[in-house]
């Protein structure tokens, strides 16, 4: 126990003494938690536009007017010709063309048929399919609006109709920064406990220090604590000061019980940490182990559940999140964040992380022995 | 010159007897290609959901169905009754569930009208969104068969022409996306961690007093990973090309040159981290810990720079790989030429020499 305390606070005054890594551990996470949830969303508005307007009609007009009122839409530029409309596509300044044809008006009075045309920058292809299904709402809509303009609609309703309501659980408003801000916070405790641990044990050996902690009566277990135990409590330093950003910046306190997210919290971090050794005990020099962790760190947060839901994945991507405890956190802290989830619910994902923590703990202690 | 050469040659022996992280370079862009190629996809397919179905009739089971036979859905399991439902979400084992009313089929046949209500885990806004569309549109299929009825008079019939990407192919914006984040990751670190490290050793100070000069000493380290980065252009260019088909529709030269451009502006930023820290510990968290997020999330390739919030747009000008981005996705997928682009390419022009001349100002200031 007094060998586990000296190398504690051995361990603490290294850290302390490198002022510029303690000020960028804490301060890189707060600036990141307070910028960078803001920019995650995908509701489109404001999606820049160019007409091209051949009839000059009154119903033209309208439907240009429609458009531009509808909030989803601004018009940047009005063309003579498609040709023009495609460069300032080219040129990044509107993203959808909507072309009217002469004779709009005409042929939709007289022979009951009339076309549109909608073209869209389709180089991000999820953007541009949510334009073209907005841009295409408003013309349909538009469309009835002129139907009811020109035919008497019987009152009582001819055709079977399926009426759809829509309720939205857990986060009403569809906010997105409360879906962001606890993974955010998960990547970011993730990121500073990881990439330190990693470089660890590394930085003793190319120091040569560790040849001196391997002569001395030190257990490994022991060891592995003392590398453990500091890295631990800046994870959940890092993590708290989050949660006071969380409800502080964005007003977010969790639904459920906080004390269950420090509880899985807990465990997580022994299993990140645990794999961040494993690293350091795998590398040979600091920087293969840096280049190491920004492999994995990439494919952990890539493949944990913020850019893209788990369940769209294909079934090799699916195992790789299954075998990622970054996927694990960032859908307990959401549980427990969003919808008040209890323990109970989360039971299962904390048996799970602490296999992980078993796992990987051990296999540092068994491979620190190798590199003796 | 002679020089010079010598000393890549020592860095270059120095970087290809380290296996392990030679692997890591230069796979890491294989992986991260194909992860957002076939993993990160916008489509939605095999997403657990509910069902309460109060009628049990033949209309609820015929859209219970449509539901499962589509590949967006597979249903977790069948409630039994209301309160099941919260309990069902908290779980976090379904995204959406679907209550159908007792008696729908009767109101359907009867009065005309009947309800269907799906509710949704909003936590998730996007999906939560798109699952509701899909759920709506199998169920307005199902309505329109009823009413066979069709051929409404003035109608206006839209046509749809998707430019540059005609199948919506996801990979047509992560490859621009990843070439911008991999090469400025990459080549920041590499660049900072190895300068750093002979500045821990100490074998900096020996270089330094020895007659070269120090920018010599620099281009000898900054050189190999230059190599590096450039093998990883190609790595991606070809998988992009082969594996996801997305062919090279500008010039491949000017591609090449304001690829060459960005990587002399990703090195010069991590000479420029190199100059304020000491400690390889350090430059890694600055150069993984700080460029990591903030390029993902702000580059314009994870979300759209247009729907941000003013201040972040501004912020984002700040971020080299937002401008390599754009003139990639010019030149290699537009395929427009260096006229369209010459602003970005200033841009970047600019960046890399201000990183530069911070950095030899800094750099003096050091050796005093």
């Amino acid at each position: 126990m007094r060998t586990l305390f000296f190398l504690l606070r051995k361990e603490f005054l290294q850290i302390l003494r490198n002022k510029l890594m303690i000020r960028m551990i804490f301060a890189l996470p707060v600036v990141q938690l307070i910028i960078l949830p803001n920019a995650a969303n995908y509701e489109m508005k404001n999606i820049n536009m160019s007409i091209v307007d051949h009839d000059h009609s009154e119903y033209s007009r309208q439907l240009i007017n429609k458009f531009t009122s509808s909030g989803y839409f601004q018009l940047t530029n009005v063309s003579e010709t498609y040709k023009d409309a495609l460069v300032v596509v080219e040129e990044d300044k509107a993203d959808l063309i909507v072309e009217i044809p002469q004779g709009f008006e005409r042929d939709l009075i007289r022979d009951n048929k009339s076309k549109t045309m909608i073209v869209a920058n389709a180089i991000n292809g999820q953007a541009s399919g949510l334009s073209v299904s907005y841009a295409n709402a408003i013309i349909q809509d538009f469309n009835s609006e002129v139907r009811v303009e020109w035919i008497q609609t019987p009152r009582l309703n001819p055709q079977p109709i399926i009426e759809i309501t829509t309720s939205n659980w857990f986060n009403p408003k569809m906010n997105y920064k409360y879906f962001m801000v606890p993974g955010v916070l998960v990547l970011l405790v993730t990121l500073v406990g990881f990439l330190l641990t990693a470089i660890n044990i590394v930085k003793e050996k190319e120091d040569g220090t560790i040849e001196q902690l391997n002569v001395s009566p030190i257990k490994k277990y022991q060891f592995i604590l003392g590398k453990l135990i500091p890295f631990w409590i800046i994870g959940n330093i890092v993590l708290s000061i989050g949660f006071g950003i969380s409800y502080i910046v964005y007003g977010i306190f969790p639904a459920g019980n906080p004390f269950l997210i420090y509880l899985f919290a807990a465990v997580y971090l022994i299993a990140l940490l645990g794999f961040g050794l494993l690293v350091s005990t795998f590398a040979e020099t600091q920087q293969q182990a840096m280049f190491i962790s920004y492999f994995i760190m990439t494919v952990f947060i890539l493949l944990g559940g913020l850019f893209a839901p788990i369940e769209n994945m294909p079934g090799w991507a699916r195992i790789l999140a299954y075998l990622n405890p970054v996927s694990y956190f960032i859908e307990v802290m959401r549980m427990i964040v969003l919808k008040g989830s209890g323990f109970t619910d989360i039971l299962r994902y904390l048996c799970i992380i602490s296999l992980f923590a078993i796992g990987f703990n051990t296999l540092a202690i068994l491979n620190y022995k190798k590199t003796v | 010159m002679k020089q010079l050469l010598t000393f890549v040659k020592k860095e270059f022996h120095h970087i290809l007897r380290d296996k392990r992280s030679m692997l890591v370079l230069l796979g890491l862009p294989i992986v991260q290609l194909l992860i957002f190629g076939f993993a990160i996809t916008t489509e939605t397919r095999n997403c657990n959901i509910a069902i309460l179905d109060n009628s049990k009739d033949e209309a609820t089971q015929n859209i219970i169905t449509r539901i499962e036979s589509s590949t967006y859905f597979d249903i977790e399991r069948t409630l039994s009754s209301n309160d099941q439902i919260e309990k069902t979400f908290k779980t976090g084992r379904i995204k959406l569930a679907i209550v159908f009313q007792s008696n729908f089929q009767n109101d359907l046949l009867h009065t005309n009208k009947a309800q269907i209500q799906i509710i949704t885990d909003a936590s998730d806004p996007n999906q939560a969104t798109t699952l509701t569309n899909y759920v709506s549109a199998i169920v307005r299929e199902y309505q329109q068969e009823l009413n066979q009825n069709k051929d409404l008079p003035y109608t206006i019939n839209t046509e749809i022409r998707m430019l540059y990407n005609p199948q919506l192919k996801g990979e047509y914006s992560s490859v621009p996306g990843v070439m911008g984040m991999i090469l400025l990751l990459i080549s920041a670190m590499m660049t900072s961690i190895s300068i750093v490290k002979e500045k821990e050793i100490g074998t900096m100070e020996v270089l330094l007093v020895s007659p070269m000069k120090p920018s010599i000493v620099i281009a000898s380290k900054v050189i190999p990973y230059f190599i590096v980065s450039l093998i990883n252009v190609i790595t991606i260019l070809l998988i992009s090309n082969f594996v996801f088909g997305i062919p090279i529709q500008g010039s491949f030269l000017l591609l090449g040159f304001i690829t060459v451009i960005y990587i002399i502006c990703a090195l010069s930023l991590g000479i420029l981290i190199s100059t304020v820290t000491s400690s390889q510990q350090a430059a890694m968290i600055i150069s993984l810990m700080g460029l990591m997020l903030p390029v993902v999330m702000l580059s314009g390739y994870a979300f759209p720079i247009a729907n941000m919030p003013l201040i972040l747009q501004i912020i984002s000008n700040v971020i080299p790989a937002k401008w390599y981005i754009i003139m990639v996705k010019d030149v290699m997928i537009k395929g427009i030429g260096l006229f369209e682009i010459w602003q970005e390419l200033l841009i970047i022009i600019g960046m890399t020499t201000f990183f530069l001349g911070l950095s030899i100002k800094r750099f003096k200031v050091r050796l005093q």
